[in-house]
């Protein structure tokens, strides 16, 4: 059976009545706000502004952290109290181990390279001819699915036995340069490293984005001051325009620090967690909506938020801080 | 200008000692070829960064058999083209994808989380901005705060309080929100919204806030109430704003994979491209004329959004990346 147009119209009219719908609720709650009684007006008009997200952030958010820290102390149906076994469980079991240290691999590599690789193309095109058409090739990925660019990298990373045609970019060059053709997915620890690899392709565009702004406000006279007196482009890069923008390399470095703590799409995409490359996030979703195991999931979860809290904190100490320095 | 920023200008002079002039010529030249040698860098990065993309582009207009025999870098020796691929992966049969109604699905998802996601946001943050109530810093804070939490905190009993609804004792509160058909989109949009809503505010906010008061307080002492002063004063002013979360919101709903996974589930009524192609590429792993057309479909709609509204892209772009 092929494509059936019909089949879809309930879905696109079901978009239609939720939008319309929605969009009249909301017009006649802001006409009404107006015209209800006198007494304690700004209380409850208020109520009526903040109620709708008051109330989703609750139900969506506010008890399910609750919730979710409560079920880390439950057993796999969540009906009986275990205690600290979940979390002794995650430190223990070789296999979560291994989750582990994955995860902490990620966050070593993942930003502190994708943050270099944008900040050294953010100054070598600065104020270049092209410009603006260099950064849009380096920023494109940010715009694709973590899927499509898992898709595009298992591609690259694609194998043919030896002795017929390579398909893949990378078993293309690695048998050009002498190497016999390898299944790079299978190879521990390298494969992790080669997930890692899509992560930096997607957020060096935004580092090298972010990174150009800070380096475009860095004054032209200090530049130009520098250029006089004949410092070399490399001793200009170390002695002015790294430390000028130091406080946005941090808020950088840390922003995709949380974003790789959290990273779940390629690894499933890529290899679903398979030959040792699961990461926490992904660990997580196996263990509660595949095995069912939700302490051992709730667990996991609020080790996560354990990890981001900090990493949260410090990017808004030097948020608030790069933002008073301006 | 602050003072901070003025030293190493100030400073820089000192350095200037006569001896410096001598090598100066020298000096020149060095910055000359540092100068080839960082096109070179710059250009090898940008290479490096298009190639992929454009091996899967090139990959998803070649015939099945040369995607799997030959590398796509061959095409200028034996150039073939078909569009066999992408009428197959979006309107063949079931297992090869049937692209097209996922690409609906896409759409159906997205465009509704981000009229609801845009408007509540806006409202919330009005009243957090403008109204004055009691604990109003107190909710702002916790709004704020909720930006930290990571998705997977929130998955488990948001679930279950969809598949069981809410009960006190014995009475029903709240029905399970068990769906059929095209109704069961509700729960994605509801988990979506949910979501996309502390970020939402938090941008919002930063614009609201920074209304002139004169020109609110001017129509408050004209007697124009709250919902007035929100349709005909706070919204045209913020339409850039609400583009910008707009478009955002947009493309994170677009290419959410774990969201979509939990409360849509894999079934072809109501499961998004990001969720099928995910399932492809681990069933059919070297079914590579589906896997390269496929992530073509699902990336046309975001670098359709991207180059054509690339300003309002970079802007909620700091921000926005905490998401998630």
């Amino acid at each position: 059976m092929g494509f059936d147009l019909l089949s879809e119209l309930p879905k696109l009219l079901w978009l239609v009545i939720g939008v319309a719908g929605f969009l009249a609720v909301f017009g006649v709650l802001l006409l009404a706000v107006d015209r209800g009684p006198r007494t304690r007006r700004e209380w409850w008009q208020a109520a009526c502004f903040l109620g709708p997200a008051a109330l989703l952030l609750l139900v969506g958010l506010v008890y399910p952290v609750v919730r979710t820290t409560v079920l880390s102390f439950m057993d796999g149906p969540g009906q009986a109290w275990v205690g600290l076994r979940n979390y002794a469980w995650m430190f223990t079991r070789p296999e979560i181990l291994v989750v582990l240290r994955n995860t902490l691999l990620w966050v070593l590599v993942a930003p502190a390279l994708a943050t270099a690789t944008g900040l050294v193309y953010a100054v070598l095109v600065d104020r270049a001819r092209y410009e603006s058409l260099a950064k849009s090739l380096l920023f494109m990925p940010m715009a694709i699915s973590f899927v499509g660019a898992s898709i595009i990298w298992k591609f690259v990373y694609a194998h043919r036995p030896a002795g017929s045609d390579q398909i893949g970019l990378l078993n293309q060059v690695w048998t050009l340069l002498g190497g016999e053709p390898r299944l790079w997915l299978l190879d521990q620890p390298l494969n992790t490293l080669l997930l890692i690899v899509i992560l930096i392709w997607i957020q060096a565009g935004f580092a090298m984005v972010i990174l150009s702004a800070a380096i475009k406000a860095i004054p032209t006279d200090i530049i130009e001051a520098a250029r006089i007196d004949g410092v070399s482009p490399l001793q200009l890069f170390w002695r002015v325009t790294l430390p000028m923008i130091w406080p946005t390399v941090a808020v950088v470095l840390i922003t995709i620090s949380v974003q790789t703590l959290k990273v779940f799409d390629i690894v499933r995409t890529v290899t679903g967690g398979q030959f040792s490359t699961s990461v926490i996030a992904n660990e997580m979703y196996n263990q509660a909506f595949r095995y069912g195991e939700l302490g051992q999931g709730s667990a996991l979860a609020v080790f996560l938020f354990v990890l981001v809290v900090p990493l949260v904190l410090i990017q808004i100490r030097s948020t608030r801080r790069s933002r008073e320095a301006q | 200008m602050t003072p901070n920023r003025t030293d190493p200008g100030g400073r820089a002079p000192d350095r200037s000692s006569p001896d410096r002039r001598g090598p100066a010529q020298a000096a020149r030249v060095r910055a000359r070829l540092s100068g080839a040698a960082g096109s070179a860098a710059a250009i090898a990065i940008a290479v490096l960064w298009t190639l992929p993309t454009a091996g899967l582009l090139i990959s998803s207009f070649r015939p099945e058999e040369q995607i799997k025999t030959t590398g796509w870098w061959t095409v200028p020796f034996d150039p073939e083209f078909t569009l066999r691929n992408y009428a197959d992966v979006l309107f063949g049969s079931s297992s090869d994808g049937r692209l097209a109604s996922y690409f609906i699905n896409s759409f159906t998802i997205a465009v509704p989380t981000m009229v609801f996601v845009v408007l509540l946001a806006a409202m919330a943050a009005y009243a957090l901005a403008w109204m004055r109530f009691p604990g109003r810093d107190w909710l702002f804070i916790g709004v704020f705060a909720l930006q930290i939490v990571p998705l997977q905190m929130s998955l488990v009993p948001l679930l279950r309080l969809f598949s069981d609804g809410v009960a006190i004792g014995t009475a029903t509160v709240l029905p399970p929100l068990d769906l059929p058909g095209a109704f069961q989109f509700t729960n994605v949009w509801i988990a979506h919204t949910m979501f996309g809503l502390p970020l939402g505010i938090f941008l919002m906010h930063n614009f609201i806030s920074r209304l002139p008061s004169s020109i609110i307080e001017a129509a408050r002492a004209d007697g124009a109430g709250h919902g007035t002063v929100f349709r005909r004063i706070v919204l045209p002013l913020t339409v850039p704003a609400l583009v910008s979360l707009a478009i955002f919101q947009f493309l994170w709903v677009w290419n959410d994979l774990l969201v979509a996974l939990i409360f849509a589930g894999g079934s072809i009524e109501v499961a998004p491209l990001t969720v099928r192609l995910a399932e492809l590429a681990g069933t059919r792993g070297n079914e590579w004329q589906r896997l390269t057309a496929g992530a073509f479909v699902s990336m046309v709609v975001p670098l359709l959004v991207f180059f054509s509204l690339q300003r309002y892209f970079a802007r909620g772009l700091l921000a926005g990346s905490m998401k998630g």
